[in-house]
């Protein structure tokens, strides 16, 4: 493996930064070099959120290049087209089949994107985009909270990083309380993955 | 010792590097991107750490606490040190006893703050050394040489960071172990050093530019001015992150990388010159390097094709060196544009306790858009509202437009009094949330007082300090390190300075709050209503959700006007996200709707939204 950069995308209060910690944590236990930053607005919730994380024998920048990027995890659809021009030719853009529309949708003043429209956005760059149904999924399994832990066994399927290391480091990171769940939403999204076609 | 490797972001590393250093007292105030810094030192409980009620006071008692022999640091955001600058140049003027860290989190591209503004100048005002970082390693390994620079050059040492060094993680060898402080805790009476009268500070003044003449001449030699060879046709002079993007975007030039970017090492600086056929500067912000480095006669250059505006990346850096004639054009690369999308800002949250009083100044001072409706507000607003800084900031942003001003902590009430008594006819209302008003909203409440003001000062106090993460303040009664104090009580303390129309008001009572604001905005005494309610990120329980019942619901949209994120409107029907509603706490959709077409879930017959 040269170098893998990811962005994991969502919006405030779905699990983005953990998301993006467990993969810096999990890459760094199978001996990579990583940096990861968020970027994200003032507030606790609602606002755009977005983490580069960068995997490589030795990794300078925290921030990806646009046009770089070799994974998009997208825990909502607009996110996954407001990020698209960092995708590098041939990317793999994983997203959540679920929109979340922002106030200005809501208040009527903005249009939120069509399926079709954030499909054409994103295969600018790419023919490679999974969408997934991670939130009706995570919701049958009992906590919507566990979205990004479906994602990450989504994307799990295309990193370099063996399965146990990844169940591990989400040990480490959620309470006890909600380890199994958590860990069971990784093994959905890791099932999931396999079951979707181009 | 056994080495242990870590993933850690800039602020964890320079905690845990303070802590491997012998920190023994640590106070800060919250600030985005400081925070985490002072949040990471409070974890250890061998050592004392606390938030202050504001940068300054902050500043004073890591200053304190170095007079008496105690290692210490105080950590903040680039504005915190406006605020803490008075006793900052009073540390560099006496000096220190043990040695003093002020760490300055900077904030390129105005990510979390008000403005942007480089800090590095203040190294330079002060006469004060200054570190910087590039990566959390070095943020861990630079700590342990401030506190001894700070001791042996009897100087506090500024160290200086960005977003994007703070925020950022990477991997981080901790090669040390916390060093058990020798000294004990001991002043010592000496007048000539802490007694700033003109006569001593005098006596002072020639030491500060002895100390930066020592200081200079040990950058020279500093480990962290590191020479990395590479080819000679292009020399790279670069700090903090900006090394890193640099790195990428010239992988094989030559580097001089400053961890101490004041004083700067001339003869390095020379001898890198001489030894490149052509030296750049590539830094973030100002060209704080460059002029100094020009100012010793040496040719380079670094803002004529780098921004000083806004956060640098390899891309920026990348694309300007092109122009600039620094790299050839590989490839016709496709230019990246982000493509036009709605735009998703942060937002007050579900439950969030302004979210009521914001409606009621707004629907007062008739500044509500309605839903759909084209251009900026209906009618020319009636009231005039001074804002601050903190998560009602964003009571700014339509719908409830129900802010005219932020400028920096505490402003709103001192703006706000000028207004009046610039005479115009509008009542003018200051809003301020109540660790803002704590860190600098008394003493201009005091001078509203005393000099007969009529404004109205509503308290927004939520009971935390939210929008840096939920940071505890005097006004909570818990300390930094989760111990029950002394809580401040609001209602007392602005009764104390003599304001007598004080009215508490529940955060999520629409008619009282409408009613109490009525009252005080048409009465021509000083007032102030605090309007308490606990931040909704902290409620622990959330009830039963709202939901609305699309039978009575004649799609008025007035519940739209709120501007809370559960309620959003899909094919023209207005429903409540259940996921996100908070339930009893808050109910404010449920009081406004003028149809009672919103209840409990369980009171209406499932007419399920879309």
């Amino acid at each position: 493996m040269k170098k893998l950069d990811i962005l994991i995308a969502g919006v405030g209060g779905q699990g983005v930064i953990l998301a993006s910690d467990v993969m810096g944590e999990a890459a760094l236990a199978a001996g990579y070099d990583i940096k990861k930053t968020d970027t994200l607005g003032m507030a606790q919730r609602g606002g755009s959120v977005v983490s580069h994380v960068r995997i490589a024998h030795r990794v300078w920048s925290p921030l990806s290049k646009e046009g770089e990027v070799d994974i998009i995890i997208a825990f909502e659809k607009l996110e996954a087209a407001r990020w698209s021009h960092y995708l590098r030719p041939g990317a793999i853009a994983i997203v959540n089949n679920h929109a979340l529309p922002p106030l200005s949708v809501n208040l009527g003043n903005e249009r939120y994107p069509g399926d079709e429209e954030i499909t054409n956005i994103l295969r600018r760059w790419t023919d490679r985009i999974y969408f997934v149904n991670g939130t009706s999924r995570v919701r049958e399994l009992g906590n919507i909270r566990t979205l990004n832990m479906f994602m990450l066994g989504c994307a799990s399927l295309f990193l370099p990083l063996k399965v146990h290391i990844w169940k591990n480091t989400i040990s480490q990171r959620v309470p006890s309380k909600i380890r199994q769940i958590n860990i069971a939403a990784f093994n959905q999204g890791r099932k999931e993955i396999r079951n979707v076609h181009l | 010792m056994a080495k242990v490797i870590k993933l850690l972001s800039g602020n964890e590393a320079l905690a845990l590097g303070a802590y491997h250093a012998g920190v023994r007292v640590a106070a800060a105030y919250p600030g985005t991107p400081s925070t985490e810094i002072l949040e990471s030192l409070a974890r250890f409980k061998d050592i004392y750490a606390e938030w202050s009620t504001n940068e300054k006071v902050a500043m004073e008692v890591a200053l304190g606490a170095s007079y008496a022999g105690a290692r210490s640091l105080v950590s903040m955001k680039h504005v915190g040190l406006n605020v803490a600058s008075d006793p900052f140049m009073a540390a560099s003027t006496t000096g220190v006893n043990a040695g003093m860290v002020v760490i300055s989190a900077d904030d390129p591209g105005i990510h979390s703050s008000q403005n942007e503004q480089d800090n590095r100048y203040y190294a330079k005002l002060a006469k004060v050394p200054m570190l910087e970082p590039s990566d959390s390693q070095e943020a861990y390994e630079l700590m342990a040489y401030a506190f001894d620079i700070s001791e042996r050059f009897d100087t506090p040492v500024l160290v200086r960071t960005t977003t994007r060094i703070s925020h950022s993680k990477s991997v981080v060898r901790v090669n040390r172990r916390r060093v058990a402080p020798v000294r004990q805790a001991g002043f010592q009476h000496d007048v000539e050093k802490y007694v700033m009268l003109p006569v001593y500070a005098r006596l002072r003044r020639p030491l500060i530019e002895e100390r930066l003449v020592r200081l200079a001449d040990f950058a020279e030699t500093f480990p962290l001015n590191q020479v990395l060879w590479g080819k000679h046709h292009l020399g790279v002079v670069t700090s903090g992150v900006a090394y890193q993007y640099a790195r990428e975007v010239f992988p094989t030039a030559s580097f001089l990388k400053l961890g101490m970017t004041y004083p700067l090492p001339q003869n390095l600086l020379r001898s890198f010159a001489s030894q490149v056929d052509r030296m750049i500067v590539i830094e973030e912000l100002a060209p704080f390097l460059q002029e100094s480095i020009q100012a010793m006669g040496i040719k380079v250059t670094g803002k004529e094709f780098i921004p000083r505006i806004g956060e640098l990346n390899s891309g920026i850096i990348e694309r300007n060196s092109r122009t600039a004639g620094l790299l050839v054009e590989t490839s016709a690369r496709q230019t990246r544009i982000a493509p036009e999308l709605p735009r998703r800002p942060p937002l007050l949250c579900p439950g969030c306790p302004h979210t009521g009083i914001f409606f009621v100044l707004s629907s007062i001072g008739r500044r509500l858009k309605l839903p759909g409706s084209k251009g900026k507000v209906p009618k020319e607003p009636k009231l005039i509202i001074t804002g601050d800084i903190g998560c009602y900031t964003l009571g700014t942003y339509p719908p409830l437009c129900a802010m005219d001003t932020c400028a920096c902590m505490g402003a709103s009430i001192g703006q706000a009094l000028g207004m009046e008594k610039a005479g115009i006819g509008d009542k003018v209302v200051a809003v301020i949330g109540d660790s803002t008003f704590l860190h600098a909203g008394i003493t201009p409440l005091v001078n509203a007082v005393y000099n007969e003001g009529q404004i109205t000062v509503i308290i927004l106090d939520n009971r935390t300090t939210a929008m840096t993460g939920h940071q505890e303040h005097p006004g909570t009664g818990i300390s930094a390190q989760g111990k029950e104090t002394r809580a401040v009580e609001l209602e007392q303390l602005v009764r104390g300075i003599g304001i007598s129309d004080v009215k508490v008001v529940n955060a999520f009572d629409m008619k009282a709050l409408r009613a109490n604001v009525r009252s005080s905005i048409d009465s021509a005494e000083l007032s102030v209503i605090i309007v308490r309610g606990a931040c909704s990120v902290r409620v622990p329980k959330r009830t039963e959700p709202r939901t609305i019942d699309t039978e009575k619901c004649n799609q008025c949209g007035i519940c739209l006007l709120i501007g809370c994120p559960a309620i959003q409107s899909e094919n023209e029907q207005v429903y409540i996200d259940t996921a996100l509603c908070v339930g009893d706490i808050c109910t404010i959709c449920q009081q406004l709707c003028p149809r009672q077409a919103i209840a409990p879930q369980s009171k209406i017959e499932v007419t399920k939204a879309p």
